[in-house]
């Protein structure tokens, strides 16, 4: 199956699945380490991958949550993530896919325009966030948000859902990508 | 002692950084010992130097010495040199000759100064049957420049040579033809590779990196385990680990486990 779809599979028993995609296979797999040292009360699970489609033969668990990884160093990644962008089913853009955009400090380093991803991001009505993976702290932060995220996903906070988070993080960006 | 052979000391000791300079006075051996020891080696460099100087002048130090000097430091500061490779080759019907390093040295000096008057040659053995020879160009009119040498270092039992980068081009086509004639070859080819390593130029070429079964010289091998086994962590999945290894495999076998020589710089032609 080519295509990612958010729902085609049951949820397992408290478990929380997040798929990481991006080229950088070193600073994902530092964030998945980071990730995993959170605490949580939920099962946590974290694919990394460096691009879609996915190879079949791995069994896995349903997907809550999806982060795109982009390095704007790297114009190669920012290439590799929009095709992997075809593979995933629209539904999962309702909350359940998110944009990350690391190495924004090193300005200099820079071969992606930030506006580049801010558009991108804005076409898939997906929030975006700017975190430097190389430095250990802004990577912890990053890490526990996105642990929260995750549990929001999987529907394991009551009362809140992904849509719901979505319309949340997104009032406070409206106006910036019509500036552009 | 000559003042430009003094001069010329000093400024090679100069060069030499204090942490080195007693392994590579001693490796020079032109000082003995116990006239070492007479020298304090805590005042600053150019007193140092000074001593050192006068030391060379009692023992009348010629011009020969001093270039062993130069070779020595050079030879623990190779990476400050471009090295060129040359490769020799003979007629394909010729026997091969024993190796003879007095007559190699002695041919190649005679061929040097029969077309120049002017030059200063200097010869060092090193280990793995090599010599480092040291060459100062003069002109005709011109006393040899000692600040200037060019370098070859030749591994008698390899058609290689590597040499130093020359800003005096045009005596290339003269030290390749010493080269070749004093040790038997019948021509040479200037090689496409240029580094500031001579290790990683000598592992490209004697094709010293790729075997495996290499157990004498072998360093203990990189550690080239997959990121994958460091973090046993079962909760993270690698979705393209197949693809992963496999990579990992062909990489291995292709480069084997041992250190790599150092690329600098790469440069491709296409051909149509």
């Amino acid at each position: 199956m080519s295509v990612l779809r958010p729902l085609d599979k049951q949820p397992g028993l408290n478990t929380a699945t997040i798929l990481l995609v991006g080229t950088e296979d070193a600073l994902l797999q530092q964030l998945a380490d980071s990730m995993l040292k959170e605490d949580c009360a939920s099962e946590l699970r974290v694919h990394l991958a460096r691009s879609l489609p996915l190879p079949s033969s791995v069994d896995r668990p349903r997907i809550d949550l999806i982060v795109f990884v982009v390095n704007l160093h790297s114009k190669y990644s920012l290439r590799n993530v929009e095709e992997s962008l075809h593979h995933v089913d629209a539904t999962f853009f309702l909350g359940k896919a998110a944009f990350l955009a690391t190495g924004a400090g090193r300005e200099s380093h820079c071969s992606v325009h930030r506006n580049t991803i801010v558009k991108l991001a804005h076409t898939y009505r997906s929030p975006l966030f700017f975190c430097d993976l190389e430095i250990e702290g802004f990577r912890a932060t990053m890490a526990q948000r996105l642990v929260r995220m995750l549990q929001i996903c999987a529907g394991h906070v009551p009362g809140v859902s992904a849509l719901n988070l979505l319309s949340l993080l997104r009032s406070s960006e409206t106006l910036a990508p019509e500036d552009l | 002692m000559d003042e430009t052979v003094a001069e010329f000391i000093k400024r090679t000791i100069l060069k030499i950084p204090m942490t080195e300079m007693m392994t590579i006075l001693k490796a020079w051996d032109f000082l003995p010992e116990n006239q070492l020891q007479t020298v304090n080696f805590r005042q600053r460099k150019e007193s140092l130097v000074q001593d050192l100087v006068l030391l060379c002048e009692s023992k009348r130090a010629s011009l020969r010495d001093a270039a062993l000097l130069d070779i020595i430091y050079t030879q623990f500061h190779r990476h400050q040199k471009v090295w060129d490779v040359f490769q020799m080759s003979k007629e394909p019907g010729e026997d091969v000759d024993l190796f003879d390093m007095e007559r190699f040295k002695s041919s190649f000096e005679k061929i040097l100064r029969r077309a120049l008057k002017n030059v200063t040659v200097s010869f060092r053995d090193a280990e793995e049957n090599a010599v480092w020879i040291r060459i100062a160009w003069g002109t005709q009119y011109r006393k040899p420049n000692q600040y200037k040498p060019v370098y070859v270092v030749y591994y008698s039992q390899t058609p290689y040579a590597f040499t130093s980068f020359c800003h005096l081009k045009s005596n290339t086509p003269l030290l390749s033809q010493a080269l070749t004639v004093a040790s038997n070859h019948h021509k040479i080819v200037k090689m496409d590779l240029r580094s500031r390593y001579l290790d990683s130029l000598k592992a490209i070429v004697f094709k010293q990196y790729n075997q495996k079964f290499e157990t004498h010289n072998s360093t203990m091998p990189l550690q080239e385990t997959l990121e994958l086994d460091m973090h046993m962590d079962s909760r993270i999945i690698h979705e393209n680990r197949i693809e992963k290894e496999r990579v990992q495999r062909v990489t291995q076998e292709t480069f084997g486990d041992y250190p790599q020589p150092r690329l600098e710089f790469a440069q491709y032609k296409v051909l149509i």
